[in-house]
């Protein structure tokens, strides 16, 4: 009996905290709100689920309780039944899958007129290259990296000359703009994660990963690591700036070149 | 299936096994502790693995002392809080679980389950333990080494793995891998028993469908893992070569803090599908003998037949099969090809259609039965009700857009224990309670078993249930230090610290069941033979506890199913598998 009661607590008290408790998703400051749509719906299906199967076995702990003269039915199985629930679930898994697929699939292609920014993770900050006014980055790897190219950048390849190096700063990039994230890494894994664009990708090193994103809002976001990088992990943060165009080309007109740093 | 009734002792003739082909011990070395007893194993492994499971749980205390009260205990600094998670989720995923259920449960379990004498090679049985124990050893010692155990993360990824400034570089990281590949040696040895027993072991008219589901969990389980551990040994073996040789196999060139290593052309991602091509068929290695061993208490103490046996069994190897194509759901953000998340997620999606079959089958098998509130019945309760909250919390984890902004946040951590964490520990207690009766002779004590239960199972939910809310926000897992993060509020520290009080009071309450354990071995009420009436044939013995040989001059014969409970016309409210009779009508046999 009170088993039962408990089993209908857990149900009430896990909707409540639900709706009630004050923790959720950042506020969304990027276009992947059909992110969070997917996983609302996704909360809704196995919500509706969670309570439909602890009530019922809710339901099952009273009703059949062991009373004296109880005696427990003798069914070894109900095809039908059993029929109606694979269905049933396979329904839920296409409902939540399906269009969990398409949002994947616009996650995957970048749009043509996104800005490429290369972040480069080492232990235990970030730093930035973008491109200068060829639209374009230079190559780099980290077989060139010194203590004059902490970043590897290739200093015979003439499109990596105007780029412009942040190393260590705050980053800014333009609302409303698409935006390619090329990762790289110098030394162990990293992960570029802005909780507030709900986009994250591990970085590798002697690999170039990416995601893109279009920020929405204007304001200033923490990056976070969200892969383990060592001892110093949970300090390897940084800050990305969202602003308008004219700020963005502001800031963009005070940062240094790779050439201007190598002179 | 047509109802045809036959004298089946007519057609199966009791089997006869000569004494001599066991090896009985000689002396107290022999008897308790170089034993080539499948008991004396299992509770060898048991114990090994609760005593290691209790080192991990004081690592969770330490997690959750610095993530709740940062700073409160000066001796958890970074270096020290990675050695505590790395170490705290190798034990408990791998010495812990993995264990207990194959090498506890399963030697203890299926020679009698099947009607055995003992595993078909008692030697390399008592060497799998034995060996299990030195990787186990060697796990302990490296908390005494120069620099203590590695702080590489579970996940062991390179190349931080093995780059120095990684806690643990000296010896924790050598330690770590030389346990594992000696853990996995050990475990082929147990495996190829356990599997080789089923097959050809089982006791005359014990057909494979008319195995109790807990020895079907275990079996294709072991069967998984002997498929799945190989390539976590060879990840192993390459990760040793590219520390001590040279070799850059998961190495690129890279530099560390300033300086160029001369590694160059290896690939971190190579290891990170070795290890979850491990990893993920991991997972069902400690789920599947959960889900058998379930069905098993459900059954007993609801007096009732499981529902749906054969989609039951078809359940446990359709999981079985389908879980060594979905190990790449772990990497969706890890910058493999993108393209991959396509596959990936339908695979681990589809996996969710016959694990809820099972659900339904368990919660199926309670309606219109005659339920029990024992100890072990409750644990199964408390394991649907996580069970169910893990695997919907998967659902999210699996559909590979909705896993990227949750991948590697505290929701993460939130979903893994609560599915293969606390689901299988509650089944591990519960089937504790169930068959204490038949190693010790003893029950173990009612009350302090319900306090137990009932600590453990709410205060587990009200851990983790909320944590998932902590990854919603943004917050990443394996972080020494949350202060100052811009999307952490007030409240949500205040949840930290509520969190970790509650981790405090459930790992205490596990005093009171360790407490029980050894206290009951003498105060403990006497169980007699078959204490929960129940049908298998562990419970049919000639003598409890069990002697070596298990069954004295004659071999069970098996007439039915094992789930023959509240049949109609019979006289008790269950028929044991071994006794004769006209076949009913569930025995799929």
């Amino acid at each position: 009996m009170i088993v039962a009661v408990i089993m209908v607590v857990i149900v009430v008290g896990s909707i409540l905290f639900h709706f009630f408790s004050p923790w959720w998703f950042s506020p969304l400051a990027s276009n992947w709100g059909y992110i969070d749509s997917t996983l609302v719906l996704t909360f809704a299906i196995t919500g509706v689920v969670f309570a439909a199967v602890v009530l019922f076995v809710a339901y099952c702990l009273y009703r059949f309780r062991h009373q004296e003269g109880r005696k427990a039915s003798y069914e070894p199985e109900n095809k039908r039944l059993e029929g109606w629930l694979t269905a049933l679930t396979a329904g839920g898994v296409i409902a939540m899958l399906t269009p969990g697929l398409f949002v994947w699939a616009q996650y995957v292609e970048v749009p043509q007129e996104a800005t490429d920014i290369e972040v480069i993770g080492q232990q235990w900050l970030w730093n930035f290259r973008l491109p200068g006014a060829d639209g374009k980055l230079g190559s780099a790897d980290n077989r060139l990296v010194s203590g004059d190219n902490t970043l590897g950048i290739n200093v015979d390849d003439p499109l990596g000359q105007d780029d412009l190096v942040v190393e260590g700063g705050e980053l800014y990039i333009p609302v409303d703009k698409p935006v390619r994230f090329l990762l790289r890494s110098i030394d162990v894994l990293h992960d570029f994660y802005v909780p507030e664009f709900r986009a994250k990708m591990d970085m590798i090193p002697g690999s170039v990963t990416y995601f893109w994103v279009t920020p929405t809002q204007t304001g200033t976001y923490e990056i976070l690591c969200a892969e383990l990088c060592g001892v110093g992990h949970s300090y390897m943060r940084g800050t990305v700036n969202v602003v308008t165009d004219e700020e963005y080309q502001e800031w963009l007109a005070s940062q240094s070149s790779f050439a201007d740093l190598a002179s | 299936m047509a109802d045809i009734p036959h004298d089946a002792s007519a057609t199966v003739p009791p089997a006869e096994l000569e004494e001599m082909e066991l090896y009985h011990p000689h002396s107290w070395w022999t008897k308790y502790v170089f034993s080539q007893d499948a008991k004396v194993i299992a509770v060898q492994y048991a114990a090994t693995a609760l005593v290691i499971g209790f080192v991990a749980l004081v690592l969770s205390w330490l997690i959750r002392l610095q993530l709740g009260f940062p700073g409160l205990v000066e001796f958890i600094d970074a270096d020290r809080y990675y050695q505590i998670i790395t170490m705290h989720g190798m034990i408990m995923v791998v010495y812990l679980l993995t264990a207990l259920f194959l090498g506890g449960f399963g030697n203890y379990l299926i020679p009698l389950m099947v009607g055995a004498r003992d595993m078909v090679f008692p030697y390399a049985n008592m060497l799998s333990f034995w060996l299990y124990f030195v990787a186990v050893m060697l796990l302990v010692i490296s908390f005494f080494v120069p620099g203590g155990p590695t702080g590489a993360g579970w996940t062991l990824y390179p190349p931080q793995a093995i780059l120095s400034n990684t806690p643990g570089q000296q010896w924790g990281i050598m330690l770590m891998l030389v346990s594992l590949i000696i853990f996995i040696i050990g475990f082929t040895m147990g495996g190829l028993n356990y599997t080789v027993t089923v097959l050809q072991a089982r006791a005359r008219g014990m057909t494979l469908m008319r195995l109790p589901l807990t020895i079907w969990g275990i079996f294709v389980a072991t069967v998984m893992a002997l498929l799945a551990f190989p390539a976590l040994f060879v990840a192993a073996v390459m990760m040793l070569f590219d520390k001590y040789l040279g070799t850059s196999f998961f190495m690129p060139t890279l530099v560390e803090m300033g300086e160029q290593l001369s590694y160059g052309g290896g690939s971190p991602i190579l290891f990170q599908h070795l290890f979850w091509f491990f990893g993920h068929p991991e997972v069902y290695i400690v789920a599947l003998p959960a889900f058998g061993i379930v069905s098993d208490l459900i059954s007993t103490h609801a007096r009732r037949n499981i529902f749906g046996y054969r989609m039951m069994v078809w359940a446990i190897v359709g999981i079985g099969v389908l879980s060594f194509v979905v190990w790449a759901h772990h990497m969706y953000v890890s910058g493999m090809n993108p393209y991959f998340g396509f596959f990936f997620a339908t695979t681990t999606l589809i996996i969710a259609v016959p694990t809820a079959i099972k659900v339904y089958n368990w919660v199926l098998t309670l309606w219109r039965g005659d339920i029990h509130f024992n100890p072990p019945m409750l644990f199964a309760l408390g394991f649907i009700v996580t069970f169910v909250n893990g695997g919907l919390s998967g659902l999210f984890l699996g559909n590979v857009v909705v896993d990227v902004p949750l991948s590697d946040t505290m929701f993460v951590v939130a979903h893994f224990h609560m599915v293969m964490g606390v689901a299988p520990i509650l089944v591990i207690f519960g089937a504790i309670y169930h068959w204490y009766p038949k190693v010790t002779g003893r029950m173990l004590g009612d009350g302090m078993a319900k306090f137990h239960f009932w600590v453990t199972f709410l205060g587990a939910y009200l851990i983790f249930f909320p944590m998932h809310y902590l990854g919603l926000m943004g917050l990443p897992r394996r972080y020494f230090d949350t202060a100052d993060i811009m999307i952490m509020s007030d409240s949500a520290h205040a949840l930290n610290a509520f969190i970790s009080i509650m981790a405090f009071i459930v790992g205490f309450a596990q005093i009171v069941f360790v407490f029980n354990l050894i206290w009951s071995l003498r105060h403990g009420k006497p169980s007699g033979p078959n204490p929960w009436r129940a049908t298998t044939l562990e419970w049919q013995t000639p003598t409890t506890p069990p002697p070596h040989g298990n069954w004295g001059d004659h071999l069970p014969n098996v007439y039915r199913w094992a789930y023959d409970y509240s049949v109609p016309g019979a006289k008790e409210d269950f028929i044991p598998q071994n006794e004769p009779g006209s076949v009913t009508k569930g025995d799929p046999a």
